[in-house]
């Protein structure tokens, strides 16, 4: 067993918090800068250069891309040879959080009780997602996430008649319903298959995957593609002002499902699709 | 582009010359004010009592600032969506706001008190926080410091730039714009 001290895990979290908030990814400014090459509405071209000027801006002065530096979202990879020692895991990654959001100058965004609404004021709890994995590392993924794009997110459990069509619909739907609200041009995570749960879990975990690779499975990769070319057709455009650039990518993620069942989840990221890993 | 400046405070007249789509340039004072600011100015005018800004003539920017650091002006701070905020803006537009600044569409009632009201809805871009951070030139807490980053704030602000969605003729901007870029099977068809 490889021993793993959690105050290590605690400070991966802290730079990680500041690093994903500060530096966005090389893989999202490739695709903004695609974006604006493609775009055809003037407005939407001064929409797209604003928003890869304040990349740089904020790369420059290690300040945050967007003030809403989001609820903390974990993934955890855990491998199953580590012994973790030093303390509680979860508590370490909130004091990590706690660390990284009050040194790194990150808006504290979480209330303690959906209806009380008192802020915590540290940006903790996270939300922490483990996973046990082979092997004697642990892989740590901080995504800070928006409230304004999260609060476009829908899922449906669909029925097994609705087929890919139906799924398609209503995933377009909700883009559409979405406009201009989530920051466009977004990124849409999809999660098809399984159950409630499992569906949201996986269209989160579909807007981890870097920008410009497609869905290993080529029947998913072309439904990718499709959706992305119909919300591109919507026209909703850079922050909604019209244009081509509704979204930078689609990523679907897929699990089996019940004989009964089609959950489809969709989780909209705006354009600052902010994640960033480290391996302990 | 022609760009448009403009300044509080804001009569009709200079509200009318604004159009969806054009691009502004705003310079001069701004009033922060988002969910729970908004709520509580909501229940003081309910209530009769005064108000800690007299809104008459003014812009309100619906932003939360990522806090300062020692060396800035103000954290990044761009705009949170505008929807939230729908319930309360009529309120604020019979008193006397002139403009009101965020992100994403607004309900029917708050573009119907646009036009009632002589008064306009501009965007700023959403996401591009370190740019428009980059524009405040002095930022002073008015009221509710006990909110933390939803606390009011007057900004003194220099070309910050945003765009009219929603003028006092009720053309709205994201409607208009997504209907001349959507491309229907219908339109590949002709």
């Amino acid at each position: 067993m490889r021993k793993v001290d959690v105050a290590d895990i605690a400070v991966a979290i802290a730079e990680l918090s500041m690093d994903a908030n500060y530096n966005l990814g090389e893989d999202v400014l490739k695709s903004l800068n695609e974006a604006l090459k493609a775009e055809v509405s003037p407005v939407g071209k001064n929409i797209l250069v604003q928003l890869i000027d304040n990349a740089r801006i904020a790369r420059d002065n290690q300040v945050p891309i967007c003030q809403d530096t989001g609820y903390a979202v974990i993934f955890v990879e855990l491998g199953q040879d580590v012994h973790l020692v030093g303390g509680d895991l979860y508590e370490a990654i909130n004091q990590g959080v706690r660390k990284g959001y009050g040194e790194g100058y990150l808006r504290k965004s979480i209330v303690a009780d959906p209806i009380n609404r008192i802020n915590t004021k540290d940006n903790t709890p996270a939300v922490i997602h483990i996973d046990i994995v082979p092997g004697d590392k642990v892989k740590l993924i901080m995504a800070p996430k928006g409230g304004g794009s999260e609060n476009m997110s829908a899922v449906k459990m669909l029925t097994p008649s609705d087929g890919a069509k139906g799924v398609i619909d209503f995933i377009v739907n909700a883009v559409s319903d979405a406009g201009s609200n989530p920051c466009p041009p977004i990124v849409v995570g999809v999660g098809i298959g399984g159950t409630l749960e499992k569906a949201a879990l996986l269209a989160k975990k579909a807007l981890l995957r870097e920008l410009g690779q497609s869905n290993k499975d080529s029947f998913y990769s072309a439904m990718e593609k499709e959706i992305l070319e119909k919300v591109n057709n919507l026209g909703v455009g850079p922050q909604g002002f019209g244009g081509r650039a509704t979204a930078l990518a689609v990523h679907i993620e897929t699990y089996p499902a019940h004989i009964a069942s089609m959950p489809v989840a969709v989780n909209i990221n705006c354009h600052a699709a902010r994640h960033k890993e480290r391996i302990i | 582009m022609k760009v448009k400046k403009i300044s509080a405070p804001l009569r009709d007249e200079d509200v009318m010359q604004l159009k969806a789509g054009d691009n502004v340039l705003i310079s001069g004072v701004i009033y922060t004010g988002r969910d729970a600011a908004h709520k509580k100015i909501f229940d003081l005018v309910q209530s009769g009592e005064p108000l800690p800004v007299d809104f008459a003539g003014q812009m309100i920017y619906y932003v939360g600032p990522s806090p300062a650091k020692p060396s800035e002006i103000i954290g990044s701070a761009g705009p949170t969506t505008s929807g939230r905020m729908d319930a309360y803006t009529p309120m604020l537009l019979e008193l006397g706001l002139k403009v009101c600044i965020g992100k994403g569409s607004r309900s029917q009632a708050v573009r119907d008190a646009l036009v009632k009201h002589k008064a306009v809805y501009l965007a700023s871009t959403g996401g591009a926080a370190a740019l428009l951070a980059k524009t405040v030139k002095r930022a002073d807490l008015v009221a509710y410091s006990e909110l933390g980053p939803e606390a009011v704030y007057r900004l003194e602000v220099e070309d910050f730039p945003a765009t009219v969605v929603n003028d006092v003729y009720g053309k709205d901007l994201y409607e208009e714009g997504r209907k001349k870029y959507e491309i229907t099977n219908l339109k590949e068809v002709d």
